[in-house]
């Protein structure tokens, strides 16, 4: 039987392949993500857990007890459900945070809306419109710091601006509220961050068919109308898009908040910042997960309103 | 469907245009001293190769561009003044442009929205211009959740839905298939004919022209070459532009210098004639195209019915020569050094 090995051989090729087809449709492309899935192991998911675990040990004034206790989140919340001597200090910087990020949102996203529309529908030539959206990013040339601190020489008690107030007597004297306030911090926070909501609005306005704001001016709509009803549904996804990265930035900040605000501004970052040098790493802790559950909250209700994955 | 009638029984949409130029910012001129008068509740075709002008023609009936001098008129009223939506003008845009956020129903009644028109009643009359078009069922939907087709009929209601006396249509076809346009065209003539309204419909499709058309105007270079019915147009072509635009015509230079067009239909293949050289042949289901070169290198063709190609076979390469009737000669203007 001479045939008979070449018959078995070629009857066990498409027995064969069926199995050994999808084992390799199955590794391959998981093999191929293993080092994007590495790098968010290792820089994302290993230090939120790490974060998360921590904020269960106990300490002492010298040293980190691996443990688990609620020590950590009962302290923060300690006296908050007394409400007849006013809020807890945590309640108190919680809403102070809060407050200052509603501010910059409010008006980060309408400037950076008022800029997209301009870039979008007003610059006629697409040169002109790149030389423009660049000249929007050349900021960012510089570093943080060195844009919040020279704001400083401008807003002080003998800056630029009261001496200018002063000499065109708009005002009797050099005013307080310029620097170190709660004027000054939104001042530089939106300085910092409209360009994170011009990008990702202006993205999206960019795909809007300029045939759908003729069509909706043949149906009537005034230029109000049409931006309200045509431009800002449509350009809905870089908006949200835009607010979560300033919602997430200025939450988290304590940097600008301390240097524009004179460190006389409470926020929950400024509080992780002042345990940390205290080398209350677990209070930190507990405190960093409440900060990252109430910015999570708040990106899931912006989520719920558009779906970004759609847009991406 | 009957309150989107015009409550007067006569047609409405009587356009008139006078001595209307569009010169662009950059010196193009577009549109080129047009004189043109539309009948009431008749269908017209703007018809031309890109860059004709007929695109422009009709966005400054709707108000899109201003004229650069010249009056447009509507139902003897001058527009030129007045923004699109008071012009008594509705646009049905290429590739339909409806609002991807808004439902079919929203889409419909976003004009009405834009009056102020109360939710209730504006969702009413949108579901009214909705059956008009047969889409009521599709109200909630979004429109890239339709077929081209579809989309197509949403435009169209949304465009009617405000009672315009005129419907201005660009490219309405052009982005369906060739089943689809058989069908839309078809719906389209019937609109116009039930709710008594000129549709203006620009297009670079002679055949589109020649099915829909009452009045078919051919431009060029923001002139009208010639305008009339499509018969007109078809059998009796002015010009050598026309005559090859509208296709089916060899056009003849004859030893004078003077142009004729003949149509393929009625060009014979003959004993003795005009020498030309078989290019190919075609079979076009009714019969067969003939594709000929002529000695200065010139493209003729010749119908030819399945009879008349069995009863005297041609094959590529062959010479023959051309002939026509004396009858189906149609001067044409201007020479042969301008034809070429």
């Amino acid at each position: 039987m001479p045939s008979s090995p070449d018959l078995a051989a070629a009857g066990g090729v498409p027995k064969a392949a069926p199995t050994a087809a999808p084992a390799r449709r199955s590794w391959a492309p998981l093999l191929q993500s293993a080092p994007l899935w590495a790098v968010l192991l290792l820089f994302f998911v290993f230090p939120l857990l790490a974060t998360a675990v921590v904020s269960l040990w106990d300490y002492t004034e010298y040293s980190l007890v691996p443990d688990v206790v609620s020590r950590n989140y009962v302290e923060m919340f300690e006296g908050c459900g007394d409400l007849s001597g006013g809020l807890c200090t945590t309640f108190r910087t919680y809403i102070s945070t809060l407050r200052l990020c509603g501010m910059v949102w409010a008006v980060t996203l309408v400037l950076g809306f008022v800029v997209s529309y301009f870039l979008c529908f007003h610059v006629r030539s697409d040169g002109m419109r790149m030389a423009l959206f660049l000249l929007c990013t050349a900021p960012f040339l510089t570093s943080n710091v060195i844009r919040m601190i020279s704001w400083i020489p401008l807003l002080g008690r003998e800056g630029v601006v009261n001496q200018a107030l002063v000499a065109l007597r708009l005002a009797e004297r050099p005013q307080d509220w310029l620097l170190f306030s709660e004027f000054s911090v939104v001042l530089a926070f939106v300085h910092l961050y409209t360009l994170f909501v011009v990008v990702p609005v202006f993205n999206s306005m960019m795909r809007i068919d300029r045939r759908l704001l003729e069509a909706a001016r043949d149906a009537g709509a005034g230029a109000w109308q049409t931006i309200w009803h045509v431009v800002v549904p449509l350009a809905k996804p870089g908006l949200v898009i835009g607010s979560i990265f300033v919602i997430v930035l200025v939450m988290g900040d304590f940097v600008t908040i301390g240097v524009m605000g004179g460190q006389q501004i409470a926020s929950v970052g400024k509080v992780i910042q002042v345990q940390m040098s205290y080398l209350q790493f677990p209070a930190a802790a507990a405190q960093a997960v409440v900060l990252l559950a109430l910015v999570l909250v708040v990106i899931a209700v912006m989520t719920k309103l558009v779906d970004i994955r759609r847009e991406l | 469907m009957t309150t989107l009638r015009p409550a007067a029984p006569k047609a409405r949409g009587a356009i008139e245009f006078a001595a209307v130029t569009k010169r662009f910012a950059g010196g193009a001129v577009a549109v080129d001293a047009l004189d043109l008068r539309i009948r009431a509740g008749s269908y017209v075709c703007l018809l031309g190769p890109s860059g004709c002008g007929k695109t422009t023609t009709l966005r400054l009936l709707a108000g899109h561009e201003l004229p650069t001098t010249g009056d447009i008129l509507l139902d003897n009223v001058d527009i030129v003044g007045l923004p699109p939506a008071r012009r008594g003008t509705a646009m049905m845009f290429q590739s339909y442009a409806l609002f991807p956020h808004l439902s079919v129903l929203d889409n419909v009644a976003f004009s009405l929205r834009m009056r102020g028109v109360a939710k209730a009643a504006r969702h009413a009359k949108a579901h009214e211009a909705l059956r008009l078009v047969e889409m009521e069922t599709y109200a909630a939907r979004l429109p890239a959740q339709l077929s081209g087709g579809q989309q197509q009929r949403v435009a169209l209601a949304r465009a009617l839905v405000t009672n315009p006396a005129t419907l201005l249509l660009d490219e309405p076809l052009s982005a369906l298939d060739p089943f689809l346009r058989g069908r839309v065209r078809a719906e389209l003539k019937r609109f116009q004919r039930e709710l008594e309204i000129s549709f203006v419909h620009v297009t670079h499709s002679q055949d589109e022209a020649l099915a829909l058309a009452d009045q078919v105007v051919l431009m060029r270079a923001g002139r009208i070459e010639q305008q009339g019915t499509p018969e007109d147009l078809f059998d009796r072509p002015r010009t050598a532009f026309v005559a090859r635009f509208m296709g089916g015509h060899n056009v003849f230079a004859l030893p004078g210098g003077s142009l004729i067009a003949v149509r393929c239909d009625r060009t014979r293949i003959a004993a003795a004639g005009l020498p030309a050289t078989v290019a190919g042949v075609e079979y076009t289901g009714t019969g067969f195209a003939v594709a000929l070169s002529g000695a200065a290198g010139e493209e003729f063709s010749v119908l030819l019915t399945e009879a008349a190609l069995r009863a005297q076979p041609v094959e590529p390469g062959q010479s023959v020569a051309l002939a026509w009737d004396e009858a189906d000669i149609r001067p044409l203007a201007g020479s042969s050094a301008a034809g070429h």
